[in-house]
């Protein structure tokens, strides 16, 4: 009886979770220009004018070029100092620690207008690398998690055995520690990406007005009415992340990465 | 690995460039931030250095005292919302078997990392007139004709819940993943039915870890931009929404900066209780 | 009246059953051990007792009642688990009390029974104490308590000693014992240790790959063992084969061996090192070479090489036999300790 319980709560959960985007799928299919749900007709027109259409189209690369390089800026950050800090005893780096996941806690709003500031006082305001510099320091929190958790799972009579063995420092990491840790490497890059590409307010404040990414561009385009290249944009944000994280998923262990022990058997 | 302490210079190295890279950009910004906060607002300009409080004044009128209320309000709803339906959830995704567990992991990871944009949209599609809830509940003869449920307090709680759910139950997913199974049954065998061990021993060994997600979905709430503009009225907009609002169009940098400090101070003094009573609860 | 009755009890895991066709009577008020290697089917026939399971074919009753439909937390058994699953955030008298908190039971009744308890398993006084600050020992007891607290009708025990170090562990199984005795409930404990079940039980249930071996008190599983499984895990054993000659004679290790009978043709031997006597080798039926000679201080362990088979023989210090590697010695089985095993 309980159990019957739990599946239907879950199930409406589910429901839930994704009525908005069944919907808003729903719109993107829709024939004519309208808000209309149930769709009349069926069309993929406004799939194709996600590349057709110049604006959509820039800004997706936009959105894609600076995802790519943010997330991997953010890994490079994150990876030497999550690995200083497994390898030495130094309480005191633990503060960097703190300012890797500090970004991330607060509110963005603040993180934005930090990254305003600075850059309008370093006189760099508008250019578009600042938001993949900007990006880069937001999310570093994500690979550093994912990394530190990576780190500590590695069992140290590895390491041990391999010093043992006379490899130093530098061999140690590229034999054992690499290859142990990648998986949590991949998955680090993997969510920076994501939250990256659906980034808005800190690249809005940051460039908004020289650079346009697709949620700046969804953002402007809902203040002067809609239209279903919109819908189109949601569906492919949601695709994107569904595919990124089941790649994550199917190459690592995902239950673990995201903190329970270890794979349970069921 | 971490007995030993760093011996020569060399072995600094690594931390060398994450170091410059979080030191030059994010203390220098927030530096600069805290230090625009005190500056003087220029009429035309941006601002120009100086000291003065009145930005820090105007921001504890009424007005502004009334926008702090609300969105401190609006936060703590969510946070409880979000977080009782996410636990007995959360419970239940982590006894699912691995495969049907990973589904669902997959499925909230890709609507976590959905843009406020995204939300706000799809929720106001979900809210409108004529392709939202309201046409269903038409169809099926339970409503007369349709109508835009939003914008409305009703419809930006809503908008907040939906965002901040999957975000709790990532945060919620370690504690409850890792909670030793017998402590149920051990429950169960003592006479207690499911529903009821869940809420005698279950939610009480984790109440730490409840209390400390609370206040983390709360941060993130307080920190919402764009759902209180896409799905909420002028009167439902949170100090995030004024703050940008001061920064951008009414390029009032310093006042901006007053309201965004305070928020970081109210969000510090949060993070730091929560870890607080997230060590009370490690050491058990 | 007996108490519990497995009647075809089996449990599936996809194409795998872990417990295969189980049937079981325990009288009531008797401590049964249940016990096998790892992966044997022990717990999970416990956790279908108590409910926590449920079996894919087969009935569980208990007095007469069928439970087997009954949920766990209506079948009125007190269990302790291999966690021990103690509530952390429940000081020791509230663990103990929560049993009968959530029956409604007044709180003066309940702060009486709970002192009632903590004096049966000797923590007098320890109500307060929250559970982090017991050693393991103090723990076992709380959770014995907890579990006793509704006087349950069945006591159900998952290797409840295996997080203990060796010298509490023996005391404990004393201990144990003891209690049940005094409180004479019908019990159920699940162990690998062999030794822990041959002190305790009433009844060993010697269980392996799903199916019971053989069900009996310890002697009999000792000195009469059904099978080889059985033979060989408990205590030491000598496994010989024995050949039938057409002249009706039956051969072990090269030599004969008088007294017994084989079902067939052959057949596996068990005998114990105790029982193998050492003889001089002239009048022997079976010599073989010494080929290792193990001097315990409390007993002596010799093996012996007899035609391509191991036999180990047990000697006390008092015979001190005065034995080499490679020399040559007698054997001699008596037929009363060699038993006949099926398969």
């Amino acid at each position: 009886m309980s159990r019957l319980l739990a599946r239907l709560f879950m199930a409406v959960v589910g429901i839930v979770l994704a009525a908005p985007i069944v919907v808003v799928a729903g719109v993107s299919f829709n024939a004519q220009r309208t808000l209309t749900f149930p769709p009349v007709g069926f069309s993929l027109a406004w799939f194709g004018e996600i590349f057709a259409d110049a604006g959509w189209r820039g800004a997706l690369l936009t959105s894609l070029a600076i995802a790519a390089s943010s997330a991997a800026l953010a890994v490079a950050i994150a990876f030497p100092l999550a690995w200083f800090l497994w390898r030495w005893h130094a309480p005191w780096a633990r503060l960097f620690q703190v300012l890797g996941t500090a970004p991330f806690i607060l509110p963005p709003v603040i993180t934005a207008l930090g990254f305003l500031s600075f850059w309008a006082t370093a006189g760099f305001y508008g250019a578009p690398w600042t938001v993949v510099i900007s990006h880069a320091v937001f999310l570093v929190t994500l690979p550093l998690v994912t990394i530190t958790l990576g780190f500590s799972s590695i069992d140290p009579s590895l390491t041990e055995a391999a010093a043992t063995m006379g490899a130093d420092d530098r061999t140690v990491l590229r034999t054992v520690v690499l290859p142990l840790v990648t998986p949590y490497l991949v998955s680090g890059y993997a969510f920076a990406f994501v939250l990256s590409l659906n980034e808005y307010i800190i690249a809005y404040m940051v460039a908004g007005f020289t650079v346009e990414t697709l949620p700046i561009k969804i953002f402007n385009a809902l203040r002067y009415g809609y239209t279903p290249t919109m819908a189109a944009v949601t569906v492919f944000f949601v695709a994107a992340a569904a595919l990124v994280f089941s790649l994550v998923a199917r190459f690592g262990d995902l239950p673990r990465l995201l903190g329970a022990w270890s794979s349970r058997e069921s | 690995m971490t007995t030993a302490r760093p011996q020569k210079i060399a072995d600094y190295a690594p931390l060398v460039f994450p170091a410059v890279m979080l030191t030059v950009f994010f203390v220098v910004p927030f530096g600069i931030m805290v230090a625009v906060s005190f500056f003087r607002r220029v009429q035309g300009a941006f601002y120009e250095p100086d000291f003065v409080l009145a930005n820090y004044a105007r921001f504890l009128s009424v007005f502004f005292g009334e926008v702090l209320g609300f969105s401190l309000v609006l936060a703590a709803l969510v946070a409880v919302v979000a977080v009782t339906i996410a636990f007995p959830f959360t419970y239940l995704l982590a006894r699912l078997p691995r495969r049907r567990q990973v589904l669902w992991l997959v499925a909230l990871l890709s609507i976590v990392s959905l843009s406020e944009v995204i939300v706000g949209f799809a929720w106001s599609t979900l809210f409108s007139r004529t392709a939202g809830i309201t046409n269903v509940l038409v169809a099926l003869g339970l409503m007369d004709e349709p109508m835009s449920l939003s914008p409305s307090f009703g419809a930006l709680l809503t908008g907040l819940s939906y965002h901040a759910f999957p975000y709790t139950v990532l945060v919620l997913y370690p504690a409850l993943a890792r909670l030793d199974p017998t402590l149920m049954e051990a429950a169960r065998t003592l006479g207690a039915s499911p529903p009821c061990a869940f809420v005698t021993v279950v939610v009480p060994a984790l109440r730490n870890t409840i209390l400390a997600t609370l206040i983390m979905v709360f941060v993130f709430a307080l920190g919402s931009y764009l759902l209180p503009q896409l799905l909420g009225r002028p009167s439902n907009w949170t100090l995030s929404v004024l703050i940008t609002d001061q920064a951008i169009y009414q390029s009032n940098l310093p006042f901006a900066a007053a309201m965004a400090v305070f928020l970081v101070l109210v969000s510090l003094a949060l993070v730091g209780l929560s870890l607080l009573v997230g060590r009370k609860e490690a050491a058990q | 009246m007996t108490s519990l009755v497995l009647e075809n009890i089996t449990k599936r895991f996809g194409a795998v059953a872990a417990v295969d066709r189980v049937n079981l009577t325990v009288p009531d008020g008797s401590f049964v051990c249940l016990l096998g290697p790892s992966g044997c089917g022990k717990t999970t026939l416990l956790r279908m007792i108590a409910g926590l399971e449920e079996p894919s074919e087969g009935r569980v009753l208990v007095g007469g009642d069928d439970v087997t439909r009954t949920p766990a937390h209506r079948r009125d058994f007190g269990m302790v688990f291999q966690s021990l699953a103690l509530f952390p955030h429940l000081s020791v008298g509230e663990n103990i009390a929560y049993p009968l908190r959530i029956r409604g039971v007044p709180r003066a009744e309940q702060a009486r029974r709970v002192e009632e308890l903590l004096a049966l398993v000797r923590l007098p006084g320890f109500g307060e104490r929250p559970v982090a600050k017991l050693s393991g020992g103090q723990r076992q007891r709380v959770a014995i308590a907890r579990a006793l607290a509704l006087q349950p009708r069945l006591f159900l025990l998952d290797e409840p000693l295996s997080a203990l170090d060796a010298k509490l562990r023996e005391a404990m199984q004393v201990e144990l014992r003891q209690l049940q005795q005094r409180l004479g409930i019908t019990t159920i404990v699940v162990t690998h240790d062999q030794r822990e079940a041959m002190t305790m039980a009433d009844l060993v249930v010697v269980m392996n790959e799903g199916r019971i071996r053989q069900s009996a008190p310890p002697v009999e599983i000792y000195r009469r063992p059904a099978d080889t499984f059985v033979a060989d895990f408990i205590g030491i054993t000598n496994l010989l084969r024995a050949r039938r000659g057409p002249d009706g004679a039956v051969r072990v290790a090269g030599g004969f061996l008088a007294g017994v009978t084989l079902p067939a043709e052959e057949a596996m031997i068990s005998v114990r090192p105790e029982d193998v006597r050492l003889v001089p080798p002239e009048a022997a039926a079976i010599t073989g070479r010494v080929e290792f000679v193990r001097d315990l201080g409390a007993s002596i362990e010799i093996y012996v090489e007899a035609e391509g088979q191991r036999i180990v023989a047990v000697a006390s210090p008092r015979e001190r036999p005065d034995l080499q590697p490679g020399a040559t010695v007698g054997l001699a089985l008596p037929a009363d300790a060699c038993v006949v095993l099926g398969a």
